[in-house]
C-alpha cells in the first residue's frame, strides 16, 4: 500500500516556514556572550524538525543542508564549538537559504542549490576547526554578476592578488566526458539528450559536438546515432553522481570520465608550493586522482562561489581553448542560469487554536438547542394565545443571541495575532541598520493583538515600507545623534492595540522628524503646490504622502525615490484604514496605522433617503441630530454649512450628490448624521434613521465598476440591496462644499 | 450522445438553420445558438452561453451617479449583480416597464472580462441556431455608440436579428 505524500506537503511546508520564523527569531535573540542553552535547543529543534519533514518527502537537498547545520548545532549545544556573533550572520543566512529551498520546492520548482552548497562547505569548513569570521566573510562578498563575465573573457591578471600570495592548490573543479552512444543506442530507447540534461542539473556544462561522422542525408538511417560529445562538467558532484547518469547505456557507449583539477588559491596553507608548481599542468589529471573537499586546507572564497572569477580563469588556463566552436559558446556557459526569485505561494491554509474550535462546537450545540425548541413550540401550540407567543419570543431572543456569539466566534476563527507580521520584522531592521551602520532597536508590544488574516497580509507590506523609512530617514548616524544629544542607539517602537472597533498600530521612533518645511519646498519645487498657497502644519505633513516626493537628499535602494509612502497610504484606505503622522524635529515621528477589525462584517445605521435604505458605518458617525433652521447658514455658491458647537461643518444632501431626486428640501428639522473622514466633520442630511445591525460586506467591483462614495453594498433581510456609504469618497464627491465650510471655520477662529 | 438523440438534434438544427441547407457534420459542429430578445419590435440576439438565467423585472436598488441606462443593482442570490437597460443605452424610446420585462443574467468571463450583469429587453422571444458563414458583418456606415455592441446580422424566417456581443456589452469600463 502507497500512501500519496504530497497531499502531506502544504503541511510540511507551512510547518518548515513556521520553524524557520522560529530559528530565525531565537537567532536574533541569542546572547553570543552568554548563549542560553534552551535558545541553543529550540533551533536545534526546529532544525531537526526540517530535517525529517524533508527527509520523509523526499526532499534530500533540503534534509542534507539541514544535517550539516544540525551537526554543527548539535556541537554548539554540547558546548563543543562556541559561538559568536559571525556565527549567528552565518546561520541567518542558512535560515535564509532553506527558506529558498523550500520557498522554490513549495513552487515545484528547481530549487538553486548553488547557495546551500557554498554554506555547506563553510559550515563544514567550521566543523574541521575554522572560525566563523573566515567563513562568513567568504559567503559575503559575492561579486556582481556583470564583472564576473568581464573578468572571464579578459585574459588579466588574476582576480585577487591576495589569493596569488597565500598560494595554490590544486582542486576538483568537476569533469571531462566524452560520450559517444554506439550507432545503435537510440533503438534502446535511451535518449541522449536526456543524459545532458540531467549532466546539466550537476553543474555548470559546456558542451562540444562531434558530428564528423554523421553520413550524408541520402545514406543515413533515421534512427541510428552518428554523434558523439565532448563535455566539461563544473561541479562539486562526485564522480559517481556522474557515472550514474550514463548508468542505463554503460554498455551501449564509449565513455570516459576524467576530474578537471584545477588551480584554487588557498587560505594559509603549506602545500601552496607544491601546488603552485602544478599549477601549470596539463589538461586533465589522468590518473583520476580526486581532492574531495574540505578535508585539509580550507576552501577559500573562490571556490565557494562556484562560478566565480578565479575558477574559470584557473580552468582556463588548464584548458586551453580548443576550437572557436567553443569559444563562441563560452559566455553563456560563464553567465550564470538565470535565478528568477521562486513566486511566493500564498498560503491559503491558517491554523486555528483549539480552543476557537472547541467554543464553536459549544455554540452549534447551544443553536442546535434553540432550534429544537422553537420546533417543539412550533409543532405542540396549534392554537396561538398570550403564553405561546411569550415563550415563542423567548426563543427567538436565545436564538438571536446564538446567531451572534456564532458569527463572532467564525470572525475570531480568521484572526490572528499580530506577531505574524511582527515576527519578520526584528531580522529587517537588524540587516538594514548593519547595512546603514545604523545602531537601531526595535521594541514590540502588543503582539498577540488579533486582527483578521486578510488585513494582515494586506498591511505587511506598508508596515515594511514605513520601518524602512524610519530606518533610512527617520534614525540618524551615531555621531549625529551622540552630537544632538541622544543616545547613540536609535529606537523603533512598534505597538498594536485595540480601539473600538478598529486596530490601531503605532510605529514611533526617536530619529530627527520630518521638516516639513523641506516637504513644502519639495512640493513647490514639483509643482505640486504653488508658490503662493500657504498650508497648515497638518497640509504640510498629508504632503509626506503626495506621491513623487522624497525628501530624501539621496536615492538609496532602500528608500528616496518617492514613490512608497502614496502606495502605503492608498493600501491602508483600501483597508478602509488611515493612517496620520505626527511629528516634531529633533525628536522624532510617530506613525499610526488605524483599520477594521475585519473586512467581511461591518456594524451599519440604517437610514432612508428618497425611499432608498443606505448604511453607515458605525465607526464613522460622531453623532447624529435635528437641525435646528436657525443654525444653518447659507453659503455663497449655494452651500450650506450648519454651525456645531462653535464649528462650521458642511451640510451635504446625499438624494442630490447621489442624484436621487431633485428640487429644494427643508432643512430644518430634518435630520442630519454628522460623519468624520480624515479629520473633517461632514453633515449628511437623511430622510429616516433606521436601525442599527451588522451588515454583510458585499463587493460592487466584482461585477460592476468602483462608485465613488459607495464602499460597497449588503443584502438586506428583505432581500433587496443597500450601498454603504463611504465617507472619504463622500468628501472628495462634495469637496467644493467642504471647503468652504473649513475656509468659514478658520476664518472664525 | 446516442445516435437517435443525434439524430433528433440534426432534424432539430435543420429545422432552425436560417439558410434552410442540409448541415454538414463540420456545420453541427461550429453551430452557435442564440437567444433571442425583442426591444421595441427589433429582434436582437444573444449568445446562448452567456445567458446564465432569465428573471423577472424587480426589486433593484439604484446606483448612485450611474449613466441613466444603468437601473442599479439586483441580489442574485447573494451576489450583487447591476442591471442595465439595454433599450435605454441603444437609445431607443422610453422603457416601461410591464409583466413582460424580463431581466437577462448573462455572465461572461474571459481574460478581458469576469462579470455578471442583468440586461433589461422588454420580452424574450426564441431560441435558434447559427452557422458562422450564416453571419453578416454590422454595417459600416454611420457608427454610432449602439454599433460598437453589434457582432453582426443575420436573418432568421424572413425577419433581420441583430447579434449583440456580450463580453464587450458587459466590458463596462469602455461604456461609463
Amino acid at each position: 500500500m502507497s500512501i500519496d505524500l504530497s497531499q502531506f506537503h502544504a503541511v510540511f511546508f507551512e510547518e518548515s516556514f513556521e520553524g524557520l520564523e522560529l530559528m530565525e527569531a531565537a537567532l536574533l535573540e541569542l546572547d553570543v556572550d552568554n548563549p542560553d542553552s534552551e535558545q541553543i535547543n529550540a533551533i536545534f529543534r526546529a532544525a531537526h524538525s526540517i530535517k525529517g519533514g524533508s527527509g520523509t518527502f523526499g526532499f534530500v537537498q533540503v534534509s542534507e543542508f539541514t544535517h550539516i547545520l544540525e551537526t554543527l548545532l548539535d556541537k554548539v549545544r554540547d558546548g563543543g564549538h562556541a559561538i559568536d556573533a559571525d556565527g549567528i550572520e552565518l546561520f541567518l543566512q542558512s535560515v535564509d537559504c532553506l527558506r529558498g529551498l523550500l520557498e522554490a520546492l513549495q513552487a515545484e520548482q528547481e530549487p538553486d542549490l548553488q547557495r546551500a552548497n557554498q554554506l555547506a562547505r563553510v559550515f563544514q569548513a567550521v566543523l574541521d576547526g575554522a572560525t566563523y569570521a573566515d567563513s562568513s566573510s567568504q559567503v559575503n562578498t559575492n561579486p556582481p554578476q556583470d564583472n564576473e563575465i568581464n573578468e572571464v573573457l579578459e585574459p588579466g591578471p588574476p582576480a585577487t592578488p591576495e589569493a596569488e600570495n597565500l598560494g595554490t592548490v590544486r582542486q576538483q573543479i568537476g569533469f571531462t566526458i566524452d560520450f559517444k552512444p554506439d550507432t545503435d543506442m537510440l533503438k534502446g530507447g535511451n535518449d541522449p539528450v536526456r543524459m545532458l540534461r540531467e549532466l546539466a542539473t550537476l553543474g555548470e556544462i559546456k558542451t562540444t559536438l562531434d558530428a564528423s561522422e554523421l553520413p550524408p542525408l541520402e545514406s543515413l538511417v533515421a534512427d541510428n546515432c552518428y554523434v558523439s560529445w565532448h563535455i566539461e562538467l563544473i561541479t562539486s558532484c562526485k564522480i559517481d553522481d556522474v557515472e550514474e547518469v550514463f548508468e542505463w547505456v554503460e554498455d551501449e557507449c564509449e565513455l570516459s570520465i576524467t576530474p578537471i583539477m584545477a588551480d584554487a588559491p588557498n587560505v594559509g596553507n603549506n602545500q601552496s608550493e607544491d601546488a603552485q608548481s602544478n599549477s601549470n599542468a596539463q589538461a586533465a589529471d589522468t590518473t583520476g586522482q580526486r581532492l574531495v573537499m574540505p578535508s585539509g586546507p580550507l576552501p577559500s572564497l573562490d571556490e565557494l562561489q562556484l562560478p566565480s572569477p578565479a575558477v574559470p580563469k584557473s580552468f582556463e588556463a588548464a584548458h586551453p581553448i580548443e576550437s572557436p566552436v567553443q569559444e563562441a559558446i563560452k559566455i553563456p556557459v560563464e553567465a550564470k542560469p538565470a535565478k528568477a526569485k521562486p513566486a511566493k505561494v500564498e498560503s491559503s491554509s491558517i491554523r486555528v487554536g483549539i480552543d476557537k474550535v472547541d467554543s464553536l462546537i459549544n455554540l452549534v450545540g447551544e443553536l442546535v438547542i434553540t432550534q429544537s425548541m422553537l420546533g417543539q413550540m412550533g409543532s405542540a401550540s396549534d392554537s396561538i394565545n398570550e403564553e405561546n407567543i411569550g415563550h415563542l419570543r423567548e426563543g427567538l431572543v436565545q436564538l438571536e443571541q446564538n446567531t451572534r456569539e456564532l458569527q463572532d466566534s467564525v470572525m475570531r476563527i480568521r484572526m490572528l495575532p499580530i506577531s505574524f507580521t511582527f515576527n519578520r520584522l526584528p531580522r529587517m531592521v537588524r540587516d538594514i541598520s548593519l547595512q546603514l551602520g545604523k545602531q537601531v532597536q526595535l521594541e514590540l508590544s502588543g503582539e498577540n493583538t488579533e486582527l483578521d488574516k486578510t488585513v494582515m497580509e494586506k498591511i505587511s507590506d506598508p508596515m515594511v515600507h514605513l520601518i524602512r523609512n524610519a530606518l533610512d530617514h527617520g534614525i540618524e548616524m551615531p555621531e549625529v545623534r551622540k552630537a544632538a544629544g541622544k543616545p547613540e542607539l536609535g529606537t523603533i517602537a512598534l505597538n498594536a492595540f485595540h480601539q473600538g472597533g478598529s486596530i490601531v498600530i503605532e510605529m514611533t521612533d526617536d530619529g530627527g522628524g520630518i521638516d516639513t518645511e523641506r516637504l513644502l519646498a519639495k512640493a513647490r519645487g514639483n509643482g505640486l503646490i504653488g508658490e503662493s498657497e500657504l498650508l497648515t502644519q497638518d497640509q504640510k505633513l498629508e504632503l509626506l504622502f503626495a506621491p513623487g516626493l522624497s525628501t530624501s537628499e539621496q536615492v538609496s535602494d532602500l528608500s528616496g525615490r518617492g514613490v512608497g509612502m502614496d502606495v502605503v497610504r492608498r493600501n491602508i484606505q483600501e483597508l478602509n484604514g488611515s493612517v496620520e503622522v505626527s511629528t516634531e524635529i529633533g525628536k522624532g515621528s510617530t506613525f499610526r496605522i488605524r483599520l477594521p477589525l475585519t473586512l467581511a462584517i461591518l456594524d451599519g445605521q440604517l437610514v432612508t433617503v428618497a425611499d432608498q435604505t443606505y448604511i453607515f458605518p458605525l465607526v464613522s458617525i460622531s453623532e447624529s441630530l435635528q437641525i435646528d433652521g436657525a443654525k444653518v447658514n447659507n453659503l455663497a455658491g449655494g452651500s450650506d454649512v450648519y454651525s456645531l458647537r462653535e464649528e462650521y461643518i458642511p451640510i451635504l444632501r446625499l438624494d442630490r450628490l447621489f442624484g436621487l431626486r431633485q428640487g429644494e428640501a427643508v432643512l430644518d428639522g430634518s435630520l442630519l448624521v454628522v460623519i468624520e473622514s480624515e479629520g473633517q466633520k461632514i453633515g449628511v442630511v437623511v430622510d429616516e434613521l433606521l436601525a442599527q445591525q451588522q451588515v454583510v460586506i458585499k463587493s460592487l467591483e466584482d461585477n460592476y465598476i468602483r462608485v465613488l462614495g459607495v464602499s460597497g453594498a449588503t443584502i438586506l433581510g428583505d432581500g433587496n440591496v443597500a450601498m454603504i456609504i463611504d465617507a472619504v469618497g463622500l468628501s472628495s464627491l462634495a469637496g467644493k462644499d467642504i471647503a468652504a465650510a473649513k475656509k468659514l471655520t478658520d476664518a472664525a477662529a | 450522445m446516442n445516435s437517435a438523440e443525434q439524430q433528433d438534434a440534426k432534424n432539430g438544427l435543420q429545422h432552425t438553420l436560417a439558410n434552410g441547407n442540409q448541415p454538414s457534420a463540420q456545420d453541427f459542429a461550429d453551430q452557435q445558438q442564440y437567444l433571442t430578445f425583442l426591444m421595441q419590435d427589433e429582434e436582437y440576439g444573444i449568445d446562448i452561453l452567456n445567458v446564465q438565467e432569465i428573471r423577472g423585472w424587480g426589486n433593484v436598488s439604484p446606483i448612485p451617479n450611474a449613466p441613466n441606462y444603468v437601473s442599479g443593482v439586483i441580489n442574485l442570490r447573494g451576489a450583487i449583480v447591476p442591471v442595465i437597460d439595454l433599450r435605454m443605452l441603444f437609445h431607443l424610446s422610453d422603457s416601461n416597464y410591464d409583466e413582460n420585462t424580463v431581466v437577462i443574467v448573462l455572465k461572461v468571463s474571459t481574460e478581458k472580462v469576469n462579470r455578471i450583469m442583468g440586461i433589461v429587453v422588454d420580452a424574450v422571444s426564441d431560441v435558434f441556431s447559427l452557422l458562422p458563414a450564416d453571419k453578416q458583418p454590422p454595417p459600416s456606415v454611420n457608427r454610432n455608440f449602439s454599433h460598437d455592441f453589434i457582432e453582426g446580422l443575420t436573418e432568421v424566417k424572413g425577419k433581420m436579428v441583430i447579434l449583440l456581443d456580450s463580453e464587450r456589452l458587459l466590458h463596462l469600463e469602455n461604456n461609463l
